[in-house]
């Protein structure tokens, strides 16, 4: 049986991982992710969960002692944010071109500079092209279900890829609230052992990240990113499940009152929530806007995207993360080439919020709705000074 | 919904308040959040924290501007800090103080509902430390009924294990002698 | 598990382009890099191996004799083995 809690969201995630039974978790402390490794070492030490622990020397060796665990066959779990996802960096993509169905947590923070503790989603945004699968939780409960989620979904026979489950650093992994936390029993009907594909032992040689000279290169790339376009059904199928074993229905883009919008707005993490509220509040004024929350962020949901701006006038793409010199926000240059093709597509606009930690109010999100379709240039930094 | 910041000083224990106070209110099945002021941990600086309680589920995940209460865990930021910073007109200040009400009130410029009580020297006689977290959060569950008292018992017991009794102890006394002027 | 030696296709490439054969790597002629080439002279051998150790691609087998001789399918012309070889046994001469 499910228990409803009160816990620390980062706390509670940790709690999630260790019902998903890793086998190997390698992790070095970074703000505002620590609390998630944190607990899980207090995990392993009070003996409810029988994993090795390994404290690394940097998230380098964290991710490069991910890989060697999930190479011989382990379930292998770590989590870092910002700098520390940085210098994870090289290892990434050798983990997502092994096919390692590593499971990561980000609690998302601002890259510096200016040195910069606090949230905002361009730690992750710098590893989009890497080959990991890629959820964002709005609240406690989607992080603590996500992670459960990720281990099935990573390692289905069809997927075999990494995937990272993104919590907005502070804004969810500091909070207390309440959220219901699955039993073993749970999980384990759930989440069958894993079935590597192939596993590094002695007696079975494999040669895992051979040399790929440019005669298959090419190929190589090509069979990487259909094996993410493909894993767009596992991880329906997976939200399916549990669905139907929790009850608690996932989707790659969430609509929130979209029916007969001109406006809608797009969030990704916990800020949806706090837009939710700005939504309900300009409809009781009669005013006809909505909200679109996407939690699948890799592979990018497409065919949702289409589908869930149809009749929409003007699309508002928020982005917490500006791509220096390019398009504006990821989110919203992503938006864009969707929708590119499109007979009838909404006007997008760009705003970048919630930058390294500002907050984003209520009446921030309001006020964007009222601005709809003034916007200048094609991103625009909201609220900034001067 | 009711929104309530505490002030204190890193190493108080204001965010263990926010934390048994949103534990005690999701603990009678209604919905709370508790959160520190985001950033670094700096031991004896200014610090605020925040709950938010309420019979839905809670969405708001921005920082609380105007509270419905504002907890002074440490006399000694009166000054210091603008404590009443954005507090509802018909919200309720609590303080830890040995000074009168009056006093309060000049130095704060402060007209509202006003709940006072001596937690350091509660906190001093049943714990043996002036750390006014436990103690003052009695404090605040007297000025405003946002949970029951017997609702905390659990989370302290939990947070505290051994020593929860004495901080039972101290929270009941400032439950009880905390003056609402 | 049979493979094809390349996958032609990317639909061919395994997972990870893994591959599931051990000592595959007998099928790579590193031999086509050599400009110079490693010669024993075995009046000067001492025997002492020193040329097999070293070898980086352990092309350098020992015959029945207990003399030394590189695999020249393999051997890279690198010289190591004439380096470190300290009775001055092996010559490094140009191929071609």
């Amino acid at each position: 049986m499910s228990k409803r809690i009160g816990m620390e969201i980062a706390l509670a995630a940790a709690e999630a991982v260790a019902l998903c039974r890793p086998d190997v978790i390698a992790a070095y402390p970074i703000t505002p992710n620590t609390h998630i490794p944190e607990h899980l070492s207090d995990i392993v030490a009070e003996g409810r969960l029988d994993a090795e622990f390994i404290c690394v020397e940097s998230e380098h060796s964290a991710m490069s002692a991910c890989a060697g665990a999930s190479g011989t066959g382990a379930r292998a779990f770590t989590a870092t944010s910002s700098q520390g996802l940085l210098y994870m960096d090289e290892v990434l993509g050798i983990v997502s071109s092994m096919r390692l169905p590593v499971v990561m947590a980000i609690g998302n923070r601002a890259i510096s500079g200016p040195i910069n503790i606090w949230n905002d989603h361009s730690d992750i945004m710098t590893m989009r092209d890497l080959g990991w699968l890629s959820l964002f939780a709005a609240n406690g409960q989607e992080a603590v279900d996500m992670m459960i989620q990720s281990f099935k979904i990573a390692e289905d026979a069809a997927v075999q890829l990494p995937i990272n489950v993104n919590l907005d650093g502070f804004q969810l992994t500091h909070m207390v609230e309440a959220l219901f936390l699955p039993d073993q029993k749970e999980v384990d009907r759930f989440l069958p052992r894993r079935k590597p594909y192939a596993a590094l032992h002695p007696d079975h040689p494999v040669t895992m990240g051979a040399l790929g000279m440019p005669d298959i290169f090419t190929e190589a790339t090509k069979a990487r990113d259909q094996a993410l376009v493909d894993s767009r059904k596992v991880i329906l199928k997976v939200w399916k499940e549990w669905e139907k074993q929790f009850g608690r229905r996932y989707e790659p883009i969430e609509a929130y009152k979209t029916k007969g919008a001109d406006v809608v707005m797009m969030t990704m993490g916990s800020m949806g929530e706090t837009a939710e509220i700005a939504v309900d509040e300009l409809r009781k004024d009669g005013v006809p806007v909505g909200l679109l929350k996407l939690k699948l962020w890799r592979p990018f949901p497409f065919e949702e995207m289409k589908k869930a701006v149809r009749g929409v006038k003007t699309l508002i793409v928020t982005d917490r993360c500006c791509s220096l010199g390019g398009p504006g926000g990821p989110l919203a240059a992503e938006v864009r080439s969707a929708l590119y093709a499109e007979a009838a597509r909404p006007v997008i606009e760009n705003a970048l919020i919630g930058l390294g930690g500002r907050d984003v109010t209520v009446d921030d999100f309001k006020q964007m709705f009222r601005q709809a379709g003034k916007s200048k240039g094609i991103y625009e930094f909201y609220g900034v000074r001067g | 919904m009711l929104e309530v910041r505490w002030h204190g000083r890193g190493g108080q224990g204001a965010v263990t308040s926010v934390e048994l106070l949103a534990l005690a209110a999701i603990g009678e099945g209604r919905f709370a959040q508790g959160f520190p002021s985001f950033g670094p941990e700096r031991r004896g600086a200014p610090v605020a924290a925040f709950n938010r309680v309420d019979e839905k589920r809670i969405r708001r995940r921005c920082v609380i501007a105007s509270p419905d209460v504002v907890v002074v865990l440490d006399e000694s930021l009166i000054g210091l800090v603008n404590v009443t910073d954005g507090l509802k007109p018909d919200g309720v200040l609590v303080v830890n103080t040995s000074r009168t009400a009056a006093e309060i009130r000049k130095a704060l410029n402060y007209k509202g509902r006003l709940a006072m009580v001596d937690a350091s020297a509660i906190a001093v006689q049943e714990l043996g430390t002036p750390i006014t977290n436990t103690t003052m959060l009695g404090a605040l569950i007297r000025a405003t009924k946002v949970v029951k008292l017997a609702s905390v018992a659990a989370p302290l017991e939990h947070r505290f294990g051994r020593i929860a009794p004495r901080n039972q102890k101290a929270l009941q006394r400032a439950y009880e002698e905390v003056k609402i002027h | 598990m049979a493979q094809k030696k390349w996958p032609e296709t990317w639909q061919e490439v395994t997972p990870g382009c893994m591959i599931f054969e051990g000592g595959n790597s007998r099928e790579y002629h590193t031999g086509s890099w050599r400009a110079q080439r490693p010669v024993w002279d075995n009046a000067k051998c001492i025997k002492c191996g020193i040329c097999y150790i070293f070898c980086p691609e352990a092309c350098v087998k020992e015959d029945a004799r207990g003399y030394f001789a590189a695999d020249l399918d393999y051997c890279k012309g690198c010289g190591i083995c004439a380096h470190e070889c300290w009775p001055g046994a092996i010559t490094m001469i140009e191929e071609g």
